[in-house]
């Protein structure tokens, strides 16, 4: 087999080898263009699937864990949360915008394909550091809110970063969390012999051949001639097609609905029919409605033109599933049937073009084993050598404007997050919160990952990001219920990136078995580097839904009642390693990320929701970046009240910069009338957790007796900093 | 206020890309317990409704103008009609748009200012009370309303615009929390501050601004609720005269 073939296909002289060994004879070039696509890194996981079954991913309110189109857990009065993230990585580098776009797009389909209503859209992205990046940063907000705003679902929630590593290589996670009763959940399985195939949606073109092959490769100076792979989003259609898969549910002849993404139709009727022990697939390419001439079968099988979906009809009921479609004004058209034969079969009107074992393309291709090895840790960091802070309130200045820690308000207010009438609490603040219409629940909703932390420890890392998360969750009143995770990584062929990503496995692994929390799906990201260097951060974002029962009694970061005491939930150590205080005031990236301790974690969630439910808090936040000084500005600045605090005279060991400007994981800064003060220490006491005094709410600035004072004005002209680029 | 009897018809446009419809429907139905229809685009009929929605979304995709499409569907014909008659017609964010491009509304709606989608809450002072949508309003009185649009600055020639000032067309425009009508409060560059207008009638509303995002406590606010108030009891007056 010619070798430049083969890597047009994205396929090894081995995984190759493979293939004949099999097959017991060679692919012809349809089949091998369907292997290349499913053996791809992207599809097949080869890398990577060894390592994610570490990830605990049951427990008492899973209904769907890892392996469908997105995971579901139960939430109560007969609901389920059904949620994914995913990235688009590959694509938004070469083509912010529609790179971005269609990753939304995307995601909301494997929200539908479950049955479920997409109800909210989230994101975590990752850029080079402004001005160079505005290209990547403007055009994927540009394309997130282009898509999300259009097909009106909105988009509740994010993190944005910038930092030297993602220049070449950005990252664009989408996460989508959709509603759905308990009993009516889908799973995209090809359940019986005869049943029809029905595609629906778009027409199919030649955009996005290859792009699951194109994102399992390293950038390269070529890499802009691959913009054909990248993908084109129509949000009004997907719209049409949410709406029509909406109406699916008034009948009960659909068996089952499957998303169209990467890999297009051979992964939709390969995923569909391996699901289904024995299942096999017959479909006729020329039935396919094409939205060019010309299209051979080999296009057809691997064009991932977006919107379109394919549906399982039980046999002799296609007319009333068609019906439903052109209500909406869109095609559909059956394509083929279930077998029984476990092959799938291809034809052209009557040539047969291909016909392939479903396992082989699903779960054929040879797992790879890689070599992971433990780089020198990364530079270790003399805390004597650091000066005191000269000017406290300075450095609360300088951080806030710094670019990792400005408000988010610019980019927010570029995506609709109002639509749908439930948003309850909307984003800038720690998690977002919709309510859930007809119940009393709340669902909470998150992503998180601070990639320095994973950077200087992958395993620590990881932990930190899933318990800050979790932090974000309970911050809101709700109670943490399950993971959903998107591992974005550099090309794992090099040992010291494998053991990045072996450790953060690990240590996502072990953060989420001691926060009871499963992984009910996921997305693996990697060979993100470019020319085989600068490579990315270990990158595992960490998407997380949580409940609260009522949502009337659900809290805000923003300090809500002058008077109020103002206090700190948790303990503070000389926690300066991979700080933003250490890189944005001292310019280092060094040291080892705060030690986390899951127990005392565990212990602090459940103090703030016994005093949430209790109704003790008037607002609680997540004391993470930046430290306490931070975290307490967005304490101010989001609820417009200052705070008067006596000086902080931290005992020793602990360092004065510390106290200000440790990340300290388990920590919260919480305000409470002083009539609850009483409770919340005899709470504080019973789980063992520390509470501190940080001062009194009120007034216009935020002042520490004698050693700071910032008036929320400066505060605020800081932290806005960003809004008006 | 309403008695539990006497019930107001809503019909709330659905075109393909509509999304504001089910929130309007939530409003109407959840929070003012009145009468709801949901009118098919394709339809050519208003089911008997006494106030027609023409909610927010990307009617068609917007892929032309916004508005331009939807402006040619069945249920807009009958709409016109409606409108000719006195029935009253709301207008909202792309339902507004709508409305401009089928000529029930002068004037037009331009890309923002800022060249950038906005969605975030805004101030309108309200300068019409006298209005079936705007009758539970006090003089003066300020609402907090969201905006979330791409294209809602308000724009229409020297004439047009001196007109509508002239017989006091304009509804509400952006303002300060104090009330004053001054730029800075303005968030798209509508000419004159302008988020929404009257027909000279006082029977077709359009707005930029979403009531129907704001009619519950929850969500932030509920002075939208006002103008749903508003029209419900017109309405009523309407019936029982």
């Amino acid at each position: 087999m010619d070798e430049r073939r083969l890597r047009e296909v994205a396929l090894t002289p081995d995984e190759y080898r493979a293939i004949l060994e099999q097959l017991k004879r060679a692919p012809n070039e349809v089949e091998l263009g369907m292997l290349g696509v499913l053996w791809s890194e992207h599809c097949s996981y080869k890398s990577s699937k060894a390592l994610l079954r570490r990830l605990p991913s049951s427990g008492p309110g899973v209904v769907q864990g890892p392996g469908e189109n997105a995971g579901a857990v139960e939430i109560g009065d007969g609901w389920a949360a059904v949620f994914k993230v995913e990235s688009h990585n590959h694509p938004s580098a070469i083509e912010p915008y529609q790179g971005a776009a269609t990753g939304v797009g995307g995601i909301i389909r494997d929200v539908i394909a479950m049955g479920a209503r997409p109800i909210a859209l989230l994101n975590s992205l990752r850029f080079g550091p402004m001005p160079a990046s505005s290209r990547h940063f403007e055009g994927v907000v540009a394309g997130i809110g282009g898509y999300g705003n259009c097909i009106g679902i909105p988009t509740v929630g994010g993190e944005v970063y910038f930092e030297e590593c993602y220049a070449n290589n950005p990252l664009v996670n989408a996460m989508c969390v959709g509603l759905v009763r308990t009993d009516q959940l889908m799973r995209a399985r090809a359940e019986g012999t005869g049943n029809s195939l029905v595609l629906v949606g778009a027409d199919t073109g030649r955009d996005g051949i290859h792009g699951a092959s194109f994102a399992s490769l390293e950038l390269d100076e070529r890499s802009s001639e691959r913009r054909p792979a990248v993908q084109v989003g129509n949000p009004f259609l997907e719209k049409c097609l949410l709406e029509a898969c909406m109406d699916l549910s008034h009948t009960d002849a659909v068996i089952a609905i499957q998303d169209l993404g990467a890999a297009g139709l051979t992964s939709a009727v390969a995923e569909c029919a391996g699901r289904v022990d024995g299942a096999g697939a017959r479909i006729d390419v020329a039935r396919v409605p094409r939205r060019e001439r010309g299209m051979t079968p080999y296009d057809v099988m691997l064009s991932e033109s977006q919107e379109r979906m394919l549906v399982v009809v039980q046999r002799g009921r296609e007319r009333e599933v068609e019906s439903i479609f052109e209500a909406w004004d869109l095609t559909s058209a059956a394509i083929g049937e279930v077998t029984g034969d476990g092959l799938l079969t291809v034809f052209d009107g009557r040539d047969e073009v291909a016909r392939l074992p479903v396992k082989l393309l699903t779960d054929g291709a040879p797992m790879r084993r890689l070599v992971g090895f433990a780089p020198e840790p990364p530079y270790g960091l003399d805390l004597d050598a650091l000066p005191p802070p000269a000017d406290p309130g300075a450095s609360l200045l300088r951080l806030l404007a710094s670019p990792n820690l400005t408000s988010r308000r610019g980019v927010f207010r570029r995506y609709d997050h109002m639509v749908g009438d439930s948003t309850v609490i909307a984003p800038g603040g720690d998690a977002a919160m919709l309510r859930v219409k007809g119940t009393r629940l709340g669902l909470a909703m998150t992503t998180d990952c601070n990639a320095r932390y994973c950077h200087l420890d992958p395993h620590l890392g990881a932990q930190l990001a899933v318990a800050e998360a979790a932090r974000n969750i309970v911050a809101t009143g709700a109670r943490p219920l399950a993971v959903t995770d998107c591992l974005n990584f550099a090309n794992p062929d090099r040992p010291e990136v494998y053991w990045e990503l072996e450790e953060a496995v690990a240590g996502l692994a072990h953060a989420c078995r001691l926060l009871d929390l499963p992984v009910v799906s996921g997305n693996v990201s990697l060979y993100n580097d470019s020319n085989g260097e600068s490579a990315i951060y270990p990158t595992p974002v960490i998407g997380m839904v949580g409940v609260i029962d009522d949502y009337e009694k659900r809290l805000g970061a923003g300090l809500r009642v002058e008077g109020d005491f103002v206090l700190m939930i948790g303990s503070t150590h000389n926690d300066l390693g991979g700080s933003e205080y250490l890189k944005v005031e001292h310019g280092h990236v060094a040291g080892r990320p705060p030690a986390l301790d899951l127990t005392r974690e565990k212990a602090v969630h459940r103090l703030i929701l016994a005093a949430a439910q209790s109704g003790y808090l008037h607002s609680a936040h997540d004391c993470a970046e930046g430290g306490m000084l931070v975290g307490l500005a967005e304490c101010c600045l989001l609820g417009g009240i200052g705070v008067r605090c006596p000086a902080v005279r931290p005992e020793p060991p602990l360092r004065l910069d510390a106290a200000f400007f440790a990340e300290s994981p388990s920590r919260f800064i919480v305000s409470a009338a002083s009539r609850a003060m009483p409770e919340m220490q005899s709470l504080a006491r019973r789980h063992n957790v520390e509470l501190s005094l940080l001062g009194l709410a009120g007034g216009d600035s935020i002042e520490f007796e004698g050693q700071l004072k910032v008036s929320l004005a400066e505060l605020r002209a800081a932290w806005e900093s960003m809004v008006a680029v | 206020m309403l008695g539990v009897e006497s019930v107001v018809k809503f019909g709330v446009v659905v075109f393909p890309g509509t999304w504001s419809d089910r929130d309007c429907g939530w409003v109407i139905d959840q929070v003012l317990g009145q009468e709801l229809t949901y009118l098919w685009h394709k339809d050519a009929d208003l089911k008997g409704c006494d106030c027609i929605i023409l909610p927010g979304g990307f009617a068609y995709g917007d892929y032309l103008r916004t508005g331009a499409i939807a402006r040619f569907a069945p249920v807009m014909e009958k709409v016109g009609e409606f409108a000719d008659r006195g029935g009253l017609v709301w207008g909202i964010c792309n339902g507004f748009q709508v409305l401009c491009e089928a000529g029930l509304l002068p004037g037009a709606l331009i890309r923002n200012a800022s060249l950038e989608f906005r969605c975030e809450w805004t101030n309108l002072a309200v300068e019409r009370t006298d209005l079936a949508f705007t009758s539970q309003c006090e003089e003066r009185e300020v609402l907090r309303v969201p905006i979330a649009h791409g294209e809602g600055s308000y724009f229409a020639d020297p004439a047009t615009l001196s007109r509508l000032e002239q017989r006091g067309q304009v509804v509400f425009r952006y303002c300060d929390v104090n009330g004053r009508v001054v730029p800075n409060a303005n968030p798209n560059g509508s000419l004159h501050n302008i988020a929404g207008i009257v027909n000279a009638r006082g029977n077709v509303l359009g707005m930029m601004p979403h009531p129907e995002r704001c009619s519950e406590a929850e969500l932030g606010g509920a002075d939208g609720l006002k103008l749903f108030r508003s029209v419900a009891e017109s309405a009523m007056k309407v019936l029982v005269s």
